[in-house]
Parts: structure tokens; sequence; C-alpha cells
């Protein structure tokens, strides 16, 4: 950064006369581009979500600890954010999984991309809502 | 590195560089952590879901047994590097104040290392009762 200063300066113009790059709000939202931004948004939520996850491990060792966890998570706003939870982990894991895919330069045509970026969303939401009637069946119903 | 009036990048600095000889390290652990979390998630869901409904000694039990907390703490391990390096990209696309990226890029490594070793902590003490 220090080096683009020094840059600018040389020049003797200030920064803002230099042509920016278009940003976001510039182009027509598209799938993809939406798909792209939902996949940074759902891992900056999971990153934040791995608290939960230790929270949960360090209650396990005694019933007054597991006690408090399975409140929260029994709670209606505790379930909201376990249910946002399940969806961003999978979401986040299709949309890796098409990342990876890229990686080997496939997957990037015209009809591939929209495909891939349809399956990921709809995909992500199917595994939610699957394992959610699963969980409900094998937790119960709202404590 | 270059003193302050040299424009040009020293060459020599630069050659190896080129196709993933270096330099591309988080990129790397980026994919790798990426490719070993898919089974790991699953496998952490699927053990989540058999511990729903169940008392604490149960779920003590299960968390504490071999399998169940090797894959646990793999899981832990394998996401924690891979959300370092990612929350770190973020870090660096969106705050360009140098002194303030620098104390994000900080705490970012803090935070895994604390989440992580925390939630290392619980798997164990579940597995040796300590």
């Amino acid at each position: 950064m220090s080096f683009m200063v020094e840059m600018r300066s040389l020049e003797g113009r200030p920064a803002t006369e230099r042509p920016l790059s278009p940003h976001l709000q510039i182009y027509r939202p598209t799938l993809t581009m939406t798909m792209s931004i939902v996949h940074r948004i759902t891992g900056f939520g999971l990153y934040f979500g791995t608290i939960l996850l230790a929270w949960w491990l360090n209650s396990a060792a005694g019933p007054d600890g597991y006690a408090k966890f399975q409140a929260f998570a029994g709670s209606w706003i505790g379930r909201l954010i376990l249910f946002g939870y399940t969806w961003a982990l999978f979401h986040h894991m299709l949309g890796g999984i098409r990342h990876l895919i890229w990686d080997t330069g496939r997957g990037f045509g015209p009809n591939e991309r929209e495909w891939l970026a349809a399956a990921n969303l709809i995909g992500s939401i199917a595994i939610t809502v699957i394992l959610w009637i699963v969980g409900l069946l094998a937790w119960g119903g709202p404590q | 590195m270059n003193t302050p009036h040299h424009i040009r990048t020293p060459l020599a600095q630069v050659r190896g560089y080129g196709a993933a000889k270096s330099g591309t390290g988080d990129f790397w652990v980026q994919r790798v952590t990426a490719v070993a979390s898919i089974p790991l998630t699953i496998a952490a869901v699927v053990i989540m879901i058999i511990l729903l409904g169940r008392n604490q000694p149960a779920a003590a039990q299960i968390l504490g047994s071999a399998p169940v907390a090797i894959i646990m703490l793999l899981f832990v391990a394998t996401i924690t590097i891979h959300m370092r390096v990612g929350m770190q990209v973020i870090i660096e696309d969106y705050v360009h104040d140098e002194l303030a990226r620098l104390a994000l890029i900080i705490a970012n490594n803090f935070f895994v290392v604390i989440v992580g070793l925390t939630a290392v902590y619980g798997l164990l003490k579940l597995s040796f009762g300590l």
C-alpha cells in the first residue's frame, strides 16, 4: 500500500482522479454473482458459529453444562440459529465443491455455471430441510 | 526488500514464484482443507444427529469414544485452519487501513486458535476424563 501511495504522489495527481475499477453495484445481479457473495457471507457466519461448536463440546462433560446448552439449542432462537447454521454449512460446502470443480478448469460454460449455481442453492435448501425433518423426529417437538 | 527509489521489481525475487512453486501457500491450504472438510463435515453432522435427544452421560460417552472423538478432532482442526485463511482473505479485501488490517489479521489468528483449542480441550476431556 505504501508503494501505491508513493506512486500517486510521484505523478502529482490526487488519487481520486485515477480511474477506478467498477464495483459490484454497477453490474446487473446474476445468479452466479449472488451465489459467490452468499458463499463468502456463509463462510463469515460459519466462522463465528464455531463458538457454538466449542461450547457444545465443552458442555458435554457435566449434566449442568449440558442442560444449559440443551436449553439454548431447544429454545426458538437457538433452533433458528442452528437452522440457519445448517443451511450455511451445506450452502458453503456445495459452493466449495463448485469452486473445486472450477479449479480443474471445468464448469465455466454459460449453461454449466448457471446449472451449478442453481444446484448449489436448491441442494443446500433440500439437504437442510431433510436433515431438520430427521433431526426433529429424533429430537422431539419444541421444548 | 527494495529501497524506496527502486520502482522495478527485482526479477530474482519473482523468479520461481510461477507455476505454484511458492507464494501460494494459503491458496493451497484452503483447497486441501476444503477437500478434507467435505467427508469430515458429513461425518460430524451425522454424529450430531445421532446425539440429538440423548442425555448428557450418553452424549459424553459417544463423543468420548475413540472413533467419534478422532473424527471430531479432525473436523475441528480442518475447519479452523480453513476459516483462518478464509477470514484473512475477507480482511485483506475490505480493510484498507494498514494498521486496522494488521490488527484484524492478528485477531483472526487469535480467535481461530482459541476456538479451535477450546473445542479440542472439550473433546480430550471427554476422551480421557481429565
